[in-house]
């Protein structure tokens, strides 16, 4: 788990993830990156603020939580913080396991969970200049809550 | 009680200030309590948790309800719902 200004390389993420391992057979990555636009309107620039502290512990929370519910070799997460552009990259999952099912369920689990959780807030400058902060979107919590776990079965 | 409140994103900019050390009177003893108390102290502190149902807590970097106990706490963040990701 990383917080950086700096930009990500996602195959030298992988490659340093899977590096002398031969015990890895999947590896899903995803990648989230920056719009030139949002809710029809054009988007000139964005920046993210977090909370230093809490996000790295709710990311290794998350990473945590993925780790013991499905079977993975490796996991990480890369945010990135401060003053992107479209196009930029925002964040990074990459799940590895020894099939894919658990790698491609665990990266949908932590993309989900990290956008509810995880203590980052953007702020969008519109192409006018004007500059304004994003809002939560009632999607993404029905997406982090399919993940519940369901109610244990009687008898 | 002694405690640190930071806030961030535009409650920090509603506020004018990321962080700062309180003396909380005694009774206080939630979230929901003390967001309530922040409301009397001054403008900026009224128009900053007027929403006060779209305010997120923390307490000691923890993501804490409004019904949560502050008792024991060092650290309580406010901020508004978060968009990462």
């Amino acid at each position: 788990m990383r917080v950086q200004t700096a930009d990500f390389e996602v195959g030298a993420e992988i490659a340093a993830l899977t590096a002398g391992r031969s015990d890895i057979g999947a590896v899903v990555t995803f990648t989230g990156r920056m719009r030139a636009d949002n809710a029809g309107q054009p988007v000139a620039g964005m920046t993210l603020e977090h909370y230093p502290g809490m996000t790295e512990s709710e990311l290794e929370r998350v990473e945590a939580e993925a780790q013991a519910r499905w079977p993975l070799q490796a996991s990480l997460i890369v945010h990135r913080v401060g003053t992107l552009r479209p196009g930029d990259n925002i964040v990074l999952v990459v799940t590895a396991s020894r099939h894919r099912q658990a790698a491609f369920s665990a990266a949908e689990f932590l993309m989900d969970y990290l956008k509810t959780k995880a203590p980052f807030w953007k702020k969008e400058i519109g192409a006018d200049g004007r500059a304004a902060w994003v809002d939560a979107r009632p999607s993404d919590d029905e997406a982090a809550g399919r993940w519940r776990r369901p109610p244990a079965r009687e008898g | 009680m002694r405690v640190k409140l930071l806030y961030f994103a535009w409650v920090r900019e509603k506020t004018g200030r990321d962080e700062e050390q309180v003396e909380l009177p005694a009774g206080i003893k939630t979230v929901a309590e003390l967001i309530a108390w922040l409301q009397q102290q001054g403008p900026e502190y009224a128009e900053a948790f007027r929403r006060s149902e779209v305010i997120r807590a923390a307490i000691d970097r923890r993501h804490a309800p409004p019904g949560a106990s502050i008792a024991g706490a060092s650290e309580i963040a406010f901020f508004p719902p978060v968009t990462g990701g």
